[in-house]
């Protein structure tokens, strides 16, 4: 199991991790508004995470954290 | 295990690009080299004037902003005055292929031992979304609301083809940044390109397909997607030279 | 080297700079200055400097741009129409607070012009000559000489002052020879903290930068730029005085119009008219004082020019319109004559200042 760690305040909500990740691990938080006004992302499924940074790699942002 | 996280030459800003531009990627990418190469301390950056303007603040070695598409003629001068260091620049389509393209070409012509990665998004995003010397043909921008009409205003720039005509030029080769394979091979050619430097082998630059959801008026994924369709097609992924792999030195 | 040699002042220009210090040049030719390209194209590979000519006069500047970022001595050098390419540069270096030496050796103009020498960028050179807030010290050389001494002057002040130097010269001075001394006492260039050389890891980022968003952060930039202005106005000022101390006439004259001047000054003076030479060295700042010591004892001012008037709106400030000031003036590369200079003196005297 992989732990993922994300910087949210400086998140502006694209989903293009959400949509890198292969397991579905993660989801824009609709229920949350971060500093920049964003629905920031937030892992739905940690579980399934496998550790890949497929996220990390999309992220234009630089705030996800892999660790395996 | 620490698999991915910020590295040390990106500063620990927010970014102020829109949500998705894949500027960020790039941003990233050049600094996990810097960081791999062990070059932060030595490297001078020299940003554009365009969308990465204030590429100056994300950079933690130190940076020169340029005029509008000076960059490369600035980087000469760094150079030639620290020929020990790291020089890169890092630059738009409007900046380096419109009023920047005489600095560019002859900077390829001497050869300079400088690094440039260079931003085709296919349209100006600071100013709002006018046409870019590399829109595509029929693309609709600010500045040809009718679709880009190659008969009135010309046809879109191909830098890395028009340069692979260069004797001086060391290395181009252009990349994507719209998926995780991509994004993977554009750090491979922005390592090489830097490696080049540090090897003396001189001018390098890398061509990176990247997106504007916000001037492109679509989401983000949507224009990975729009990469994927539109934009390869015309501009072919690939080396399009490599001096010292074809032993031409 | 206290033995004189004689040298072009294109020439002249260049092997002071190199004695300054300066181990880059960069420039693209124009006539009449292409001497300084030549001159340090020979010089430069031969003492680890490098000269290099730019694909035009706008990547030269902007070459100058990128070395002066890193703390070292740099120039360029050009005439008119070149000069008004790197107008960018040259307001570039001023939001940045980069020092440089910039030559302007003038042809006539405007547009393509001519060839043969002018002072018609007066304006350009002392009220900017690019867009937004910002002046050069600019030095205007009567001799190869001075040629080489403004250059050395011009590279201190820019370091001191962290701001452009424009040696203002026109085509004959370019192109004259005379014996010159470069027997010179180069004093080590400031420390430069800002200078963006690689952090090695050790401080923060250095950042070369002239955009502020924020205007009250822009306008706190351009209020500081000029504090150092103001200082600058109140102690570089340079002119030389020629029989001024009992002239009734006073003519105004830089570079070139004033050894013109100097001969009409030496023939009135046999004919009887009391007349003096006040020649500004620094344009900008430009030499208040001797102008406003003067008003109280002549009776006009004759500004001497190779331009359409353009010295003669400073003189005009400087004397506050308290006497008449009037012009003498050739243009399009013509150089006007002592016997016309001595005409407007003859003129003045007799009371027919126009």
């Amino acid at each position: 199991m992989a732990k993922l760690t994300f910087k949210s305040d400086k998140c502006k909500g694209c989903g293009l991790c959400v949509d890198a990740c292969p397991k579905q691990v993660l989801a824009l938080a609709k229920d949350k508004i971060n500093k920049k006004g964003h629905h920031p992302v937030e892992a739905v499924n940690e579980d399934a995470c496998i550790g890949c940074a497929f996220c990390a790699t999309m992220c234009p942002d630089c705030i996800i954290k892999v660790e395996r | 295990m620490v698999v991915f996280d910020k590295p040390h030459s990106l500063a620990d800003v927010p970014l102020h690009y829109c949500p998705g531009c894949t500027h960020g990627i790039v941003h990233r990418l050049v600094a996990e080299v810097i960081d791999e190469l062990g070059v932060e301390g030595k490297t001078v950056g020299i940003a554009p004037v365009g969308c990465s303007v204030m590429a100056y603040d994300y950079f933690n070695c130190d940076m020169i902003e340029a005029a509008h598409g000076r960059a490369p003629a600035v980087a000469t001068g760094v150079k030639r005055a620290l020929p020990d260091n790291i020089v890169f620049t890092y630059q738009g389509d409007g900046d380096l292929a419109s009023i920047g393209m005489a600095e560019t070409v002859h900077a390829a012509a001497r050869n300079e031992n400088i690094t440039i990665i260079f931003i085709n998004n296919a349209i100006y995003g600071m100013t709002g979304g006018q046409m870019a010397p590399t829109s595509l043909p029929n693309q609709v921008t600010q500045t040809s609301p009718y679709g880009r009409d190659v008969n009135h205003c010309g046809f879109p720039i191909k830098v890395c083809e028009m340069l692979s005509q260069i004797d001086g030029a060391e290395y181009l080769e252009r990349v994507a940044v719209n998926n995780v394979k991509n994004v993977k091979a554009a750090k491979k050619a922005i390592k090489k390109a830097f490696q080049n430097q540090v090897e003396g082998k001189g001018f390098s630059l890398v061509e990176v397909i990247s997106s504007c959801p916000t001037n492109w008026g679509m989401t983000p994924q949507k224009a990975l997607e729009w990469i994927d369709e539109k934009m390869i097609p015309y501009y072919p992924l690939g080396v399009y030279k490599d001096r010292s792999a074809k032993g031409e030195e | 080297m206290a033995d004189k040699v004689l040298m072009k002042g294109n020439e002249a220009i260049a092997e002071a700079a190199i004695i300054a210090g300066c181990r880059h040049y960069f420039g693209y030719p124009i006539t009449p200055q292409t001497e300084i390209a030549a001159y340090m194209a020979k010089r430069m590979p031969k003492i680890g400097g490098c000269f290099l000519q730019a694909e035009s006069e706008i990547a030269a500047i902007n070459m100058v741009y990128g070395v002066s970022s890193t703390g070292h001595r740099v120039m360029t050098s050009s005439s008119s129409p070149g000069v008004s390419l790197k107008g960018e540069g040259l307001s570039y270096l001023a939001g940045a607070d980069l020092p440089a030496l910039i030559v302007n050796v003038q042809r006539g103009g405007p547009g393509l012009g001519g060839i043969q020498p002018s002072q018609s960028d007066y304006f350009q050179a002392t009220k900017g000559g690019a867009h937004g807030d910002f002046h050069m010290l600019v030095l205007a050389p009567a001799s190869v000489q001075e040629m080489a001494d403004l250059t050395v002057k011009g590279f201190e002040l820019a370091d001191k002052y962290r701001m452009t130097s424009m040696i203002l010269a026109d085509g004959t001075m370019g192109q004259m020879m005379e014996p010159v001394s470069l027997d010179y006492d180069i004093k080590p260039a400031p420390e430069k903290p800002w200078a963006t050389t690689g952090t090695n890891l050790e401080r923060e980022h250095n950042i070369t930068n002239s955009l502020f968003l924020s205007p009250e952060k822009l306008e706190e930039e351009n209020f500081k730029r000029y504090n150092r202005y103001k200082v600058i106005e109140e102690n570089e000022a340079m002119y030389e005085e020629y029989m001024m101390e009992d002239a009734e006439i006073c003519i105004a004259a830089f570079g070139i119009a004033a050894r013109v001047a100097k001969n009409a000054v030496n023939e009135a003076r046999k004919q009887g008219i009391k007349v003096g030479l006040i020649r500004p060295i620094t344009l900008w700042p430009f030499p208040t004082a001797p102008f406003k010591k003067a008003v109280d004892k002549v009776k006009g001012v004759i500004s001497v020019e190779l331009s359409m008037g353009q010295m003669i709106e400073d003189v005009r400030l400087a004397t506050e319109c308290k006497v008449p000031v009037t012009l003498c003036n050739r243009a399009g590369g013509m150089i006007p004559s002592p016997e016309q200079v001595l005409e407007s003196i003859i003129s003045m005297n007799n009371g027919g200042a126009k």
